[in-house]
């Protein structure tokens, strides 16, 4: 957990509503796949949560959706710093994976896939990727997927892009030793019907700090009451209460 | 060299910045950021009888300037503070705390700061009568100066340690609940807690906190925050701990001016863990700025003349 300032490299809209930001900084805090930083803006009282697709000892990716007037203001920055909280959150736990782990992402859900991709084919293992859209303006990332030489597998709601209907309809036919993913609450429940193995969500909720000093953002498990920031956002399988 | 020391009720404080229950959880969160032994206290995350998980979420919301918060104390239960929590808060925090009491009957509340009476880390004992996300309790026992009364005089009778009792801004005036406690033998008031406010989302045209209203904090609230204290004040002798929208060092000496003999910081933890870091740093060049040799002087400033 560390406070800095980050110079925007580059932002770009990689959908209509999805984008992409390059930073420059120290990185240093962040130690797995998974975890997230709390931006702070202009105008906005509150920081902005936003799961870290992917860094280098100096760089951080930041793929966000504009949601709101925060994330609005944030797609239209080009250049200039911005004070980050980094290093937020468990993030994945690999040690569990096995030689196949599926790799599901939803929507926005899916950046966080990214880095935790790379890292597991670090480890020497062979990752499967999901990415669920609603449609195919929607894709974005599949290129990127597709260069670490990973089987690629999409969904799209509407069908206008290789499989028709959800994540879980891919992911039914796959043999997999261990599943990540992120993405809404509906995928989850239904990635949960149907899994065949252990695994672990990452979680979204409201958040006044990120980093565990206002409850906010708390959650009933079996393990007993967790805050999403920092005892989370990932949660196991088997500790989740649905 | 400027005098930043103030005294509340006997205890001596290096500084008047005390980051505020519910902001600031048991130090552990900001120990990573700086060493939070440069704080005057701090106080400690709302404690009840029992453990509690709080409201559903979402439990946040902007507003602008500011936010909501439907936390609805969440805490480990005061058995667990004494037992883990002060322990742990003793390798990190090597001066006098503030305990933070919640309770949903008198009888809770008297329980609770018996417990917690025991304990010499805790310099103070401040209670919550005005939490305002929980129901039958909390705030509806700082809504009315006949219960006010009554926490206080109970409370008084279990410990011997200063008794400050926090009020809700949620009340037609402030100053009769003031001068109930003060009469029920509290040693000082802290003043305000949140402001109950709502939010709601234009997408599915529903309230976005679960609990549907919550407690308003942060920098738009100072003025309505400072205009309690300032009458308040003149209305009781005890000390008062003022709160509400500080976040700069300008913003405690304005609060002092009105009345406060320390304050605390809540919100602006949350957006900037070093916020009252940088307050206590910056203080004495604002205390220069203004002619201000020492803190103590200048409490109620606003008051003469």
């Amino acid at each position: 957990m560390k406070q800095g300032f980050f110079e925007i490299k580059s932002n770009k809209g990689l959908t209509a509503d999805v984008f992409e930001m390059k930073l420059v900084g120290d990185t240093s805090a962040i130690t797995a796949s998974g975890q997230f930083v709390n931006i702070k803006i202009d105008g906005e009282f509150l920081r902005r949560p936003i799961s870290v697709c992917d860094y280098t000892e100096k760089e951080l990716t930041l793929i966000y959706k504009v949601v709101g007037s925060g994330t609005e203001k944030l797609s239209k920055m080009q250049g200039g710093k911005l004070d980050i909280l980094t290093g937020l959150g468990n993030g994945y736990n690999l040690e569990k994976s096995g030689d196949k782990p599926l790799l599901i992402g939803g929507g926005v859900g899916i950046p966080p896939m990214f880095n935790l991709c790379k890292k597991l084919i670090k480890k020497g293992k062979t990752p499967s990727v999901i990415l669920g859209f609603n449609t195919k303006s929607e894709i974005f990332y599949q290129e990127e997927f597709n260069s670490l030489g990973v089987n690629v597998y999409v969904s799209t709601v509407d069908g206008s892009s290789e499989t028709k209907g959800f994540v879980t309809d891919v992911m039914k036919d796959l043999e997999y030793t261990y599943f990540y993913t992120c993405g809404p609450m509906p995928m989850f429940l239904s990635i949960e019907k149907i899994a065949k193995t252990s695994g672990q969500y990452s979680f979204e909720e409201r958040m006044g700090c990120g980093f565990g000093a206002c409850m906010g953002c708390s959650c009933k498990t079996k393990y007993g009451n967790k805050r999403i920031c920092v005892d989370g956002p990932v949660l196991e399988r088997e500790e989740v209460i649905w | 060299m400027v005098d930043t020391k103030v005294v509340l009720s006997g205890l001596e404080l290096d500084n008047p910045i005390i980051p505020a229950s519910g902001t600031f959880g048991f130090g552990k969160e900001f120990k990573d950021f700086y060493d939070i032994n440069i704080l005057g206290s701090f106080s400690f995350k709302g404690t009840t009888l029992e453990e509690r998980f709080g409201n559903p979420t979402p439990r946040i919301a902007q507003t602008p300037m500011g936010m909501l918060n439907a936390v609805g104390l969440q805490n480990p239960g005061v058995k667990h503070v004494v037992e883990h929590e002060l322990p742990e808060m003793k390798k990190y925090f090597h001066k006098k705390v503030i305990a933070n009491v919640s309770g949903f009957s008198i009888d809770e509340y008297a329980k609770t700061c018996e417990i917690l009476d025991k304990e010499e880390q805790v310099g103070i004992l401040e209670v919550n009568i005005s939490c305002p996300n929980v129901h039958n309790g909390g705030m509806a026992f700082g809504t009315d100066a006949k219960n006010a009364l009554e926490v206080t005089k109970a409370v008084k009778k279990v410990t011997t340690k200063p008794v400050y009792i926090k009020l809700s801004p949620n009340v037609t005036d402030i100053v009769s609940i003031a001068k109930a406690v003060e009469d029920g033998g509290a040693d000082g008031i802290s003043l305000i807690n949140t402001l109950l406010g709502m939010r709601i989302n234009l997408k599915n045209r529903k309230p976005i906190l679960a609990n549907k209203t919550g407690g308003f904090s942060g920098s738009a609230i100072l003025p309505v925050a400072l205009r309690m204290v300032y009458q308040v004040y003149e209305a009781v002798k005890i000390p008062l701990i003022g709160m509400g929208g500080i976040t700069t060092a300008e913003d405690v000496i304005e609060m002092m001016l009105a009345g406060a003999t320390a304050v605390q910081v809540g919100a602006a933890n949350l957006v900037n863990p070093y916020a009252c870091k940088e307050i206590i740093e910056d203080l004495p060049r604002v205390m220069e700025k203004y002619r201000i040799n020492s803190l103590k002087e200048i409490i109620g400033g606003a008051h003469n003349g």
